[in-house]
């Protein structure tokens, strides 16, 4: 009984997200196709963080690498390099001629695939060479936030390459076709939905192996899984990458519908809030991580426009009452009693009889 | 052409492991044939665990050198090691919280230890059923699917004992098996222990002298950092400067 109510419930929302743009209006259909983006990053934090034990501060920096790869394509449409022509910005700052990596975004083909290996690769070499230091732990989370602020301070002092603090916008043609009509909005939203939906089976599948086991093991204890002769490293630098990826499809696909993308998106502060999202909705729950970003960012959408100087502390509250009153989300409510939340509540009374005595 | 004698399973020969100038363990040698069973015991800081450490790869010998199937380990990584077939339990038991009493033994059982082997949901029949009779072996039949953190404590170490059996090693090193175990369940992991034997040789520390009775085995008496006797427990039990450095303390 209790299964079928789930596929039911399931199905409904499928139906839902697909049907949306019959009866959503198109400002909500674009709010709503923006979060959606956000939750694919969302879901790679629940796969590192939820299901790896590995709490990265810099997701921005995967999901800006992605929405730049893409972001300099848009910015190259409809222009005429080989006669020397220059995405506006540039004009204005002065270059006199398109940087030489810029060259290669000009093909729509190498920008999309430029979306999924740049942040791919950058992932998996980043978090090779960190993890087989064996470093983790609160360490590996400062080095991320440092990253995030290195790439961020990157994009904004290199202004004449990379539009500096105002990022990318302005775009209006992909591949020829307008990306700017009411149309193509529900055209991006829908491949968004499809995006969305295929990171979450895909992720459903990778759990349920014994790779996913072997990730949850590692999270649990690495040294007892390297003392069963197991290597750790590939499990977790696997789990760091495809985060990464999906990061930045999920910055492509956010650039996309919102027109824009800038230093202020990837930076330290965005990157954190995206832990928060997932802290929210329950780091242990696929669903979770979707609701938390969908919730999260509506909630902020409306709060910043009523009261703009609330949100901040209104997301900090958000975090604390998580943190001390829902370790496993809101997902937690509904599925009370998981593996890690009876871990964790543990872990926490165990500390708090250390302290009594 | 005389018959080669095969090498003994383990030996450390001449090991000594100093930690800045800490001698945990001074020329230490030590032979175990395959199957058999050795009892480590000796007060606390004899150097008891760093044996386990130096064999496993987690302490690297200052001298000396140590051989497995008469090929040297001493210099190999940790997991390298373990494939060659020593697998050891830790003091503190070391079972994966959030995984179910199967699911840890199947993370054990793992014959092809690739990462991308691990990109199924299928697990090959030969480790399913070794899981089901250790799990058997180990009386967490009934246990089967509750995650480890909700196991009482000695069921969490014969759980780490069946995890260390799993990995189908020749030679096991036992960390204090029974620490923290009232004297029913130290009898159970005492007879857990000897039906091992034959199939895997056992490595086990300990220093509750009621286990090392039960199990009864050759045992080796470790004094700051040297051996000081080697013998069955009887004859450790009956030497007289074992007991002035171990068995008089123990009775304090």
């Amino acid at each position: 009984m209790k299964i079928s109510a789930k596929y039911y419930v399931g199905a409904a929302v499928l139906l839902f997200g697909a049907l949306a743009p019959l009866f959503v209006n198109s400002y909500e259909l674009s709010l709503l196709g923006r979060f959606l983006a956000l939750s694919i990053l969302a879901m790679g934090i629940m796969l590192i963080w939820g299901e790896g034990g590995i709490l990265s501060l810099g997701q921005g920096v995967f999901f800006g690498l992605g929405g730049y790869a893409l972001a300099l394509h848009l910015k190259l449409e409809g222009l005429n390099i080989a006669n020397g022509d220059m995405p506006d910005f540039m004009v204005w700052s002065g270059v006199s001629s398109l940087p030489y990596f810029w060259y290669p975004f000009a093909n729509p083909w190498f920008s999309l695939a430029a979306v999924v290996l740049i942040p791919g690769i950058v992932a998996a070499a980043f978090s090779w060479l960190v993890f087989r230091r064996r470093i983790g732990g609160v360490y590996f989370a400062l080095i991320t936030q440092a990253l995030a602020l290195a790439f961020s301070t990157l994009l904004i002092s290199q202004q004449a390459y990379t539009g500096g603090f105002n990022g990318l916008t302005d775009y209006s043609t992909f591949d020829g076709y307008d990306i700017t009509s009411n149309g193509a909005a529900q055209v991006i939203y829908l491949i968004t939905f499809v995006i969305v939906a295929a990171a979450y089976f895909f992720l459903r599948w990778l759990l349920a192996t014994r790779w996913g086991i072997m990730l949850r093991a590692t999270r649990d204890g690495e040294n007892r899984v390297r003392f069963l002769g197991h290597n750790p490293l590939p499990y977790k630098v696997g789990a760091f990458t495809i985060a990464g990826i999906l990061a930045g499809i999920g910055g492509a696909l956010f650039t996309l519908h919102a027109g824009v993308v800038s230093p202020a998106l990837v930076g330290v502060v965005p990157s954190i809030e995206m832990v928060v999202w997932v802290a929210l909705g329950g780091r242990n729950v696929l669903w979770g991580a979707i609701a938390g970003t969908l919730l999260v960012n509506f909630a902020k959408d409306q709060i910043s426009s009523a009261l703009p100087s609330l949100w901040l502390y209104g997301l900090g509250a958000l975090f604390i009452l998580s943190v001390s009153f829902l370790p496993a989300g809101i997902a937690g409510l509904f599925k009370p009693g998981s593996p890690e939340e009876r871990v964790y509540r543990r872990i926490l009374n165990r500390r708090k009889l250390e302290t009594a005595e | 052409m005389t018959a080669l004698r095969p090498p003994p399973l383990l030996q450390m020969e001449g090991v000594t492991v100093d930690f800045d100038g800490f001698k945990a363990l001074t020329d230490v040698h030590l032979v175990l044939e395959p199957g058999q069973l050795r009892i480590l015991i000796g007060p606390n800081g004899a150097g008891k665990s760093t044996i386990c450490d130096t064999i496993i790869g987690r302490v690297r010998a200052t001298s000396g050198r140590i051989l497995f199937k008469g090929e040297i380990i001493s210099s190999l990584p940790e997991q390298e090691i373990v494939r060659r077939g020593i697998c050891r339990k830790f003091q503190t038991p070391g079972v994966l919280p959030t995984l179910t009493v199967m699911q840890n033994l199947l993370v054990a059982a793992r014959k092809n230890r690739a990462w991308w082997r691990a990109l199924t949901t299928r697990v090959p029949a030969d480790e399913l059923s070794s899981a089901e009779e250790i799990l058997e072996k180990i009386g967490l039949t009934d246990r089967r699917d509750i995650i480890a953190a909700d196991l009482a404590h000695g069921e969490k170490q014969w759980l780490e004992i069946g995890m260390v059996v799993a990995t189908d090693a020749d030679l096991l090193l036992l960390d204090e098996p029974t620490a923290g175990m009232g004297p029913q369940d130290t009898q159970r992991t005492a007879d857990l222990i000897l039906s091992l034997l034959g199939r895997h040789a056992v490595l086990v520390i300990d220093h509750d002298m009621s286990f090392v009775e039960a199990l009864n085995g050759y045992t080796t008496v470790l004094h700051q950092g040297q051996v000081l006797k080697e013998g069955t427990v009887a004859e450790v039990r009956a030497d007289a400067q074992v007991a002035a450095v171990y068995l008089g303390r123990a009775k304090e």
